[in-house]
C-alpha cells in the first residue's frame, strides 16, 4: 500500500501554492506543530470537513499482560482521540460527503 | 482551535504571504490527506502521527430506541493514530514537564 509523507505533501503545496520546496516543507511544518502545541495544552483543534483532534483523560485501571497474566496498573494518562467529520468519512467510502447526517456518530 | 484560528495564527507568524495563500496552503494539507484516504492509501507525518483506514464488516445493528435489527453495510472508517512524540507531548503533565523533564514514575 502506497504511503503519502511530508514530502508528498511539501510537493502538494509547491505545486498548487508556487511557493518555494524550502517554505512548502516550513508551512506544513507549522501547521503540525502550531496543531501539536494547541493539543498539548489540552485544547481540541477543529478542522472542518476534516475532523476534529482532541484529548481525553483517562482514569487509572487495571491492566494485564496478556502474555504472562501478571496485572499491571495502567495510570490515569491523557490520550489523543480524532473523530473523522461526515465528510472525510462519506469520502473514504466514496459516498457522496453531503449524502444527509447517516445518524451514525461512531 | 479551529481551521480559521489556524489559518489566523499562520498568517500573522509570515506576514510575507497573503491571507489566501496561508488559506489554499491549509486546505491543501487536509484536502491531500482526504484524496489519500479516500485512495485507501495510509498518510504517515513522523512525530505526529498517521491517517489509517480501517474496514467495518457488515454487521447487524439495532435501532437503540426500538430495538429494531437493522443491517449495517460494511463500511471504511478514517483512523488517526498518534506519533510517539506527539502521545508524549499530549501526555507530559505541563507543570512537572517544565520543572523537571523526568518522566512520572508512580
Amino acid at each position: 500500500m502506497n504511503t503519502v509523507t511530508r514530502a508528498h505533501l511539501t510537493e502538494t503545496i509547491y505545486t498548487q501554492v508556487g511557493l518555494s520546496r524550502n517554505e512548502s516543507a516550513d508551512l506544513l511544518e507549522t501547521v503540525l506543530q502550531r496543531m501539536s502545541i494547541a493539543l498539548e495544552t489540552g485544547e481540541s483543534v477543529k478542522i472542518s470537513g476534516f475532523g476534529t483532534f482532541s484529548v481525553r483523560q483517562k482514569g487509572r485501571r487495571i491492566g494485564r499482560n496478556p502474555k504472562t497474566g501478571v496485572e499491571v496498573p495502567i495510570l490515569p494518562r491523557r490520550v489523543l482521540v480524532f473523530r473523522p467529520s461526515h465528510v472525510l468519512k462519506a469520502h473514504v467510502n466514496h459516498a457522496t460527503p453531503d449524502a444527509d447526517g447517516d445518524g451514525d456518530d461512531e | 482551535m479551529t481551521k480559521s484560528e489556524l489559518i489566523a495564527e499562520l498568517s500573522a507568524a509570515n506576514p510575507h504571504l497573503t491571507g489566501r495563500d496561508v488559506e489554499l496552503i491549509v486546505a491543501t494539507i487536509f484536502n491531500e490527506i482526504t484524496v489519500a484516504l479516500s485512495r485507501g492509501e495510509r498518510v504517515e507525518l513522523r512525530g505526529f502521527g498517521a491517517f489509517t483506514v480501517k474496514r467495518r464488516d457488515a454487521r447487524t445493528g439495532r435501532n437503540p430506541r426500538t430495538g429494531e435489527a437493522v443491517p449495517v453495510d460494511e463500511k471504511a472508517v478514517p483512523f488517526f493514530k498518534a506519533g510517539k512524540e506527539l502521545r508524549e507531548r499530549v501526555n507530559r503533565p505541563k507543570v512537572a514537564a517544565r520543572a523537571a523533564p523526568a518522566r512520572a514514575s508512580g
